[in-house]
């Protein structure tokens, strides 16, 4: 559904993203996996059309990606992104003007479920419920593709059972969905499989049923052989 | 539920459901919940739910009829025999402990007559 074809991003003297082959199927919910700056990031924005590769394709359902595929690919980036006189509710209309896919239904079902209120101002939000609130936005919209770039920062233990409940929601076998974070263990059940991403190189795609079976190795085992002990997170 | 990431997922809730099976909690013939609804009652990803049906359904624990869900078995003594199974998995566990700890079968067979009688008096 969503495949990149050696693709290449520079800023600079710096690859964020090198030569990266890496193709994506709808009906799982894969972990992209790494340490800062290895380039998840950068290759979710290119797979959302909101940045151009240096080099090397980007296709959604073979077709390049552009301004077309961005109706169907829902993005949540790191950077908060309301205005601070916006209420929950000014939010959701925004985001409805703003995407066709967009279900006012689904985003009071979502409110709900992570217990955030219409009436609440976007400024007096504490980080976790501001963190919940982008969440909720970005699953209210009828997406083919959903990625969430790191949903369970600044997030309670509590809040997590939401935001995992509420992303298995979504996840058919008609659609993909591509979680980055840095909390191993949040998603360990939840995805199917993971994505190891190390200084913009693809070191590997595997399924965490077949690594537990296998090697017995849980995801963030994994984790630790590739990228070495020090720079696991907790 | 609390999983052990080092485990397949599938194992540790077939196992839940099995024992659900066995005590009765999940009666001969009754509905399981839908692919969807393990996986949200669980937490965990779809296409581990599927896989759980899968191999309960191998096992003869459960059959999915066409259009209206995943059924337990009716066939009581299939499911006498995963009680039997399950028992004497927990006792396997439990003789390789004592076994590790330097105690002989006669001894563990003591101490569990012994415990067994501590239970029932308390």
């Amino acid at each position: 559904m969503l495949k990149s074809e050696d693709i290449v991003r520079r800023f600079g003297a710096k690859t964020a993203v090198d030569h990266v082959t890496l193709s994506l199927e709808a009906g799982h919910v894969y972990a992209m996996l790494g340490p800062n700056g290895s380039g998840k990031t950068t290759w979710m924005k290119m797979a959302a059309a909101l940045m151009k590769p240096t080099e090397g394709r980007m296709l959604f359902q073979g077709a390049p990606v552009s301004v077309e595929s961005r109706r169907h690919v829902a993005y949540m980036s790191t950077e908060p992104y309301f205005y601070s006189w916006m209420t929950v509710r000014d939010a959701g209309r925004y985001y409805d003007d703003f995407f066709e896919d967009f279900s006012m239904s689904h985003y009071e079902e979502l409110l709900r479920d992570m217990e955030l209120e219409m009436s609440m101002k976007t400024r007096t939000l504490s980080s976790g419920m501001a963190a919940k609130l982008k969440i909720a936005l970005t699953l209210a919209r009828d997406a083919q593709v959903y990625m969430l770039d790191e949903p369970f920062n600044g997030i309670d233990l509590l809040a997590r059972d939401q935001i995992r409940a509420c992303i298995l929601r979504e996840a058919t076998p008609e659609k993909l969905l591509l979680l980055s974070s840095h909390l191993v263990e949040e998603m360990e059940a939840i995805a199917d499989r993971a994505v190891f991403i190390r200084q913009g190189k693809l070191i590997e795609v595997c399924d965490l049923e077949q690594l537990r079976e296998q090697r017995q190795q849980s995801m963030a085992d994994r984790y630790r052989e590739i990228y070495g002990h020090a720079e696991v997170a907790q | 539920m609390k999983f052990d990431p080092m485990v397949p997922i599938w194992l540790q809730v077939a196992t839940a459901l099995k024992q659900e099976i066995v005590t009765g909690y999940l009666p001969p013939g009754g509905k399981m919940p839908g692919g969807r609804d393990l996986a949200l009652q669980y937490g965990i990803n779809p296409n581990t739910a599927a896989r759980i049906y899968q191999e309960l359904e191998r096992e003869g624990l459960c059959a999915t009829r066409r259009g209206m869900g995943t059924y337990v078995t009716e066939d009581t003594e299939r499911i006498q025999r995963l009680r039997t199974e399950m028992a004497r998995a927990a006792m396997d566990r439990f003789l390789s402990d004592l076994r590790g700890l330097g105690l002989s079968g006669a001894e563990a067979v003591q101490l569990l007559e012994t415990e067994v009688q501590n239970h029932a008096e308390e």
